[in-house]
């Protein structure tokens, strides 16, 4: 049985985590959705979904991937565009070494093999927006392959993920390529818009293995690929600018069986589409299958206005590239210690080996800190490194009060800050109540001189703009943590006289009714009674009566 | 004029830009211009005002050269004749030279040429040894009966050899500057591939076109190289390596050369006039001391096949920016994009060009793409593997024609399909291009109808300026009777 205090804690996790899912990517509407719907596959049949994603990042450089022009967001249309990147007859590419490197991090800190010499692909299709007729690619030797990307499933809110998972997904490969200019279609004029300054743009195509089955693992992928870019400033992983997209292939048999067919979905600019589109697809899937029909290898698109993935009426032909290799690019060469030319300087080519010795600490490993260390739960520390202002603020409390326990630090921020910024509709970054004030009410509490339960208070009082230290405040309202055992045991025996029915109905082996008693002691004492003592004598009490 | 007078005010001052300040030049139309239309011959670029200009041109610019004008070529320099152009065709000046002409119109025997060691001498002939020399039919009109310049870039050829201007850049492909040389009496010099910016040339073949320099002497060629070589940030295929200028030494000697004269170019259709000037001028080596010796190039006869797979590729690539989207042609039609896409690429290109389009797009089809492009690219490896085994044997440079013979008349030329002819024409050349390496094609003599005969020479990556040393050698020894606009026209 749940104790009552530990079954707030949970709640108040969940809660949290909730509402952080729902600052960071506002999944909490689909997320129980997703979940019926695959609890309901779960008992109607033994299908197992295979997932694999593609994933376009686009580097974060100031200039383009072969040529000079800017990279900036929302600049005026068609205000960034090199002559090359319009296809201006006589242009040549000229490859920036900035995205080689970003390229290069982005494979060491995906544990990729770096491919010393990597050649560049033409891929031919017309599209309006793609100026030249065919992307620059790396299709055949990319900078590099064969990688691995470590993360962690954990979503409170789905019962399959409840209990944090670790989870390694294998990297096909990682290419350089071109991104294409935008068309906008005005339906009314019948005209399409281009608009080039996106044209040109160098993107890492990220290719993962199929290892994925589920919707939530691979959304655990993206959100921990995001952090992975971001602490390597390889690309700013904007999803609601286009800077990160994801495809998602997906496919669905029954254990044993050969791979199904499968369909691919593009373009999926957050991760909640990610998600929810996989979903989409594995319950389509099924509905063919079981209605006994055939699944066509296709691409869709996302409609986010229906939640449906429809048909891309465009592509449905079956598409050949007519690949070949870019005769304007001679073969990119990258270097390692052990055979960096002598004649070049440093600038002048790229060597593997120094970017290693620049990745920063990556995500995974600063997780494995915080709990092999600083003894965080998997949860906790998952949602400081996806956080880093939260991660911030963690760090000042401890830098202000360093004999506070981490655990309790964390778990006072996680349950009770954070439950009032939620509330409030702010960022922790916008928060007033100072770290420094924040580690008071720790060590207070740490100091067993309040319960959780005041601390909760406290926190909240503060945060309302309470300016009085934390021990004034404490003093003012009286509410020290009771000692006493005897008050206690009044409390107590108050609580079984005035709720004869709950006791009765506990005796009958209904264990919930015993929280109505923890209550009662609660809110006599003002709060101000540990929950455990309490359960101990009440159940002492119980026993004793009977 | 402008620049022109200006030349001549930084002339007079004593301060020249370079030794090239103030001279002519002039522009295949695929070397882009600033401001300047640059078609290509192409009805798809026939409005297109190019924001930029070429790094050749600007180099050339700088150096003080005053720029003529653009010259006809073929559509996107596909084409062997300079016969396949929105603006019709570039006609060889030959044509109406009096040498030529007299004997066209029956007044005169044929030239008999005697190639001694040492010296070309022309006289008449005896009646005994008249013959009938051309092909073409005696009773043509003086109308239809002018001859080809040569291509793709004729235009440029024609330029030179009429001292329209003094230098001319054209591109070279598979010979497209080397063949018009020939026909035209001037000498055309196709670079090592990587030592000029391709950075503003239209590209048809980007693995193989090489910017290259038409002149009326090697010492031209040598001073406009000068100008345009070196390493462009804008075109990542040319050499990093510093490029070490160069002028040509004046005392020359080929006692230390060795020549080779690869067999495989003894082919069936060579005139006996080439052959005569190619026997000639291998002798010529070998009486100043240079030895002289045959050579195998066994691949280089699959040289021409090999082109036609990859360079319908790279076309196929190249030309799918022509959408009509951001410049040139735009068709009126076009019910949806792909509808306009197909309109303006149906108006804007020739057939040629839809053709090798068509051709290229087959061949990188996935299935195809191992049987054609790979096999193909295979085949250009041997070629060049030809090519270094016979410069590391110790073979300085290679000593073949240019063409079969001297220039065709335009209507025997247009006779044969666009294809036909560039298989004919580019046999000698378009080996060079697959190995990249310098080729120039030196006018050695007339031929027996009076018209210019250019032999080639061949030497290995970057070795282009012992290839030129040798040329100018060349030159010195054979002096040939250029056209003359006065006298010949």
């Amino acid at each position: 049985m749940a104790t009552p205090i530990a079954t707030k804690t949970f709640r108040s996790l969940k809660h949290n985590f909730l509402k952080i899912n729902n600052l960071l990517y506002t999944r909490i509407p689909f997320c129980k959705k997703k979940h019926q719907i695959i609890e309901t596959a779960k008992q109607a049949d033994q299908w197992q979904a295979v997932i694999g994603l593609e994933i376009h990042a686009q580097i974060n450089s100031a200039s383009k991937l072969f040529s000079g022009s800017g990279t900036s967001f929302s600049s005026v249309v068609n205000n960034q565009v090199a002559l090359f990147d319009a296809a201006i007859p006589g242009t040549l590419p000229v490859l920036n070494k900035k995205c080689v490197e970003a390229g290069v991090l982005t494979g060491l800190a995906l544990n990729c093999s770096i491919n010393k010499v990597s050649k560049f692909d033409r891929k031919h299709y017309f599209y309006a927006d793609l100026p030249a007729g065919y992307q620059i690619t790396q299709q055949r030797q990319p900078i590099a392959h064969n990688g691995r990307i470590n993360f962690t499933v954990f979503n409170p809110a789905s019962p399959k993920h409840t209990i944090p998972r670790d989870m390694s997904v294998g990297i096909i490969q990682l290419q350089l390529e071109q991104d294409s200019g935008k068309s906008l279609h005005d339906e009314d004029n019948q005209h399409t818009l281009v608009d080039l300054n996106r044209a040109g743009i160098a993107l890492m195509e990220i290719v993962t293995a199929p290892d994925m089955s589920d919707s939530e693992e691979a959304a655990a992928l993206v959100k921990e690929l995001q952090l992975v870019l971001q602490a390597i400033d390889t690309c700013n992983c904007k999803m609601e600018e286009g800077s990160l997209r994801v495809d998602a292939n997906v496919s669905i048999h029954r254990p044993g069986e050969p791979l199904g067919v499968r369909t691919e979905v593009k373009n999926l600019n957050s991760i909640r589409f990610v998600a929810k589109a996989i979903n989409y697809e594995i319950a389509e899937h099924k509905r063919i299958l079981e209605s006994g029909g055939v699944i066509v290898n296709e691409t869709k698109s996302f409609d986010f206005k229906t939640g449906k993935t429809v048909s891309m009426r465009d592509k449905e032909m079956k598409q050949d590239y007519r690949f070949m290799p870019e005769p304007n690019l001679p073969p990119l060469r990258v270097y390692d210690n052990s055979d960096f030319p002598t004649t070049k300087k440093s600038s002048q080519a790229i060597n593997i080996d120094t970017l290693r010795a620049a990745l920063p600490v990556l995500p995974a490993e600063k997780r494995h800190h915080l709990v092999h260390q600083q003894g965080l739960s998997v949860a906790h520390a998952l949602m400081l490194v996806a956080d880093d202002d939260l991660m911030q603020y963690y760090n000042s409390v401890l830098a202000a009060s360093p004999h506070l326990t981490p655990k309790l630090v964390m778990s006072v921020l996680a349950t009770d800050l954070l439950a009032c910024l939620y509330k409030a509709k702010l960022a922790i970054s916008d928060c007033y109540l100072l770290p420094r004030l924040f580690a008071e009410v720790c060590s207070l509490l740490q100091a067993e001189a309040i319960t959780t339960t005041t601390t909760t208070k406290l926190i909240q009082l503060m945060f309302n703009g309470e300016t009085l230290p934390p021990a004034d405040i404490i003093e003012n309202y009286e509410w020290h943590k009771i000692t006493d055992r005897a008050e206690i045991q009044r409390h107590c025996e108050e609580a079984v006289e005035r709720n004869p029915k709950a006791v009765r109905k506990y005796r009958e082996g209904k264990p919930r009714y015993f929280t109505k008693l923890v209550y009662h002691v609660q809110t006599k004492s003002n709060g101000c009674t540990d929950p455990l003592v309490v359960t101990e004598i009440l159940k002492k009490l119980i026993s004793e009566v009977s | 004029m402008s620049r022109a007078a200006e030349a001549d005010r930084r002339i007079s001052a004593g301060q020249p830009l370079s030794q090239l300040d103030g001279i002519p030049v002039a522009f295949k139309d695929n070397f882009c211009t600033k401001g300047v239309k640059t078609s290509c011959g192409s009805r798809m670029l026939r409005n297109f005002y190019p924001p930029y200009s070429a790094t050749v041109v600007q180099r050339l610019a700088g150096k003080g050269t005053v720029m003529m004008g653009k010259t006809n070529m073929d559509e996107f320099a596909m084409g062997s004749g300079s016969v396949d152009s929105i603006y019709g065709p570039s006609r060889n000046p030959w044509s109406r030279s009096v040498r030529y002409r007299e004997r066209r119109l029956g007044d005169a025997e044929p030239l008999r040429v005697q190639a001694t060691s040492g010296q070309v001498s022309y006289s008449l002939p005896s009646s005994t040894e008249k013959q009938k020399t051309c092909e073409d039919d005696e009773t043509l009109s003086d109308e239809d009966d002018w001859l080809i310049a040569g291509g793709s870039s004729g235009g440029s050829a024609v330029a030179v050899a009429t001292g329209a201007s003094f230098i001319a850049l054209g591109s070279d492909t598979g010979g497209s500057v080397r063949n018009p040389a020939s026909y035209c009496g001037v000498f055309g010099y196709k670079p090592t591939y990587g030592l000029v910016s391709r950075h503003g040339l239209i590209p048809l073949v980007n693995s193989m076109d090489a910017p290259s320099i038409f002149a009326r002497s090697t010492d031209d060629l040598a001073a406009a190289l000068e100008i345009v070589a070196g390493h462009d940030i804008r075109d990542s295929t040319t050499v990093r390596e510093q490029y070490k200028p160069f002028s040509l030494p004046d005392d020359l000697s080929v006692k230390d050369l060795h020549v080779g004269i690869p067999t495989e170019y003894h082919a069936p259709g060579l005139s006996q006039g080439m052959l005569d000037a190619w026997s000639w001028v291998a002798d010529l080596f070998d009486n100043a001391g240079a030895k002289v010796s045959r050579v195998s190039l066994p691949h280089t006869q699959y040289s021409i096949v090999c082109y036609s797979v990859l360079c319908a590729c790279e076309v196929a690539s190249n030309m799918a920016r022509y959408d009509g989207i951001q410049f040139g042609h735009r068709s009126e039609q076009g019910s949806s994009t792909h509808a306009l896409y197909a309109a303006t690429r149906h108006e804007g290109f020739n057939d040629v060009v839809r053709g090798r389009i068509f051709a290229g797009n087959y061949f990188l089809l996935k299935r195809n793409y191992e049987k054609y492009f790979v096999k193909a690219q295979q085949v250009r490896q041997l070629i060049a593997e030809d090519y270094r085994h016979v410069f590391s044997s110790g073979v300085n440079v290679l000593l073949t024609p240019t063409t079969f013979g001297d220039a065709p008349s335009y209507r025997s030329f247009i006779g044969a399909d666009n294809r036909t002819r560039s298989m004919q024409e580019d046999v000698f050349t378009q080996p060079a291009n697959m190995a990249g390496i310098p080729a120039v094609s030196v006018p050695v003599m007339l031929s027996e109808r009076g018209l210019p005969l250019g032999l080639q020479l061949m030497a290995d990556n970057f070795h282009d300026k012992q290839l030129l040393t040798c040329a100018k050698w060349l030159e010195s020894q054979v002096n040939f009777p250029r056209f003359d606009p006065v006298t010949d026209s």
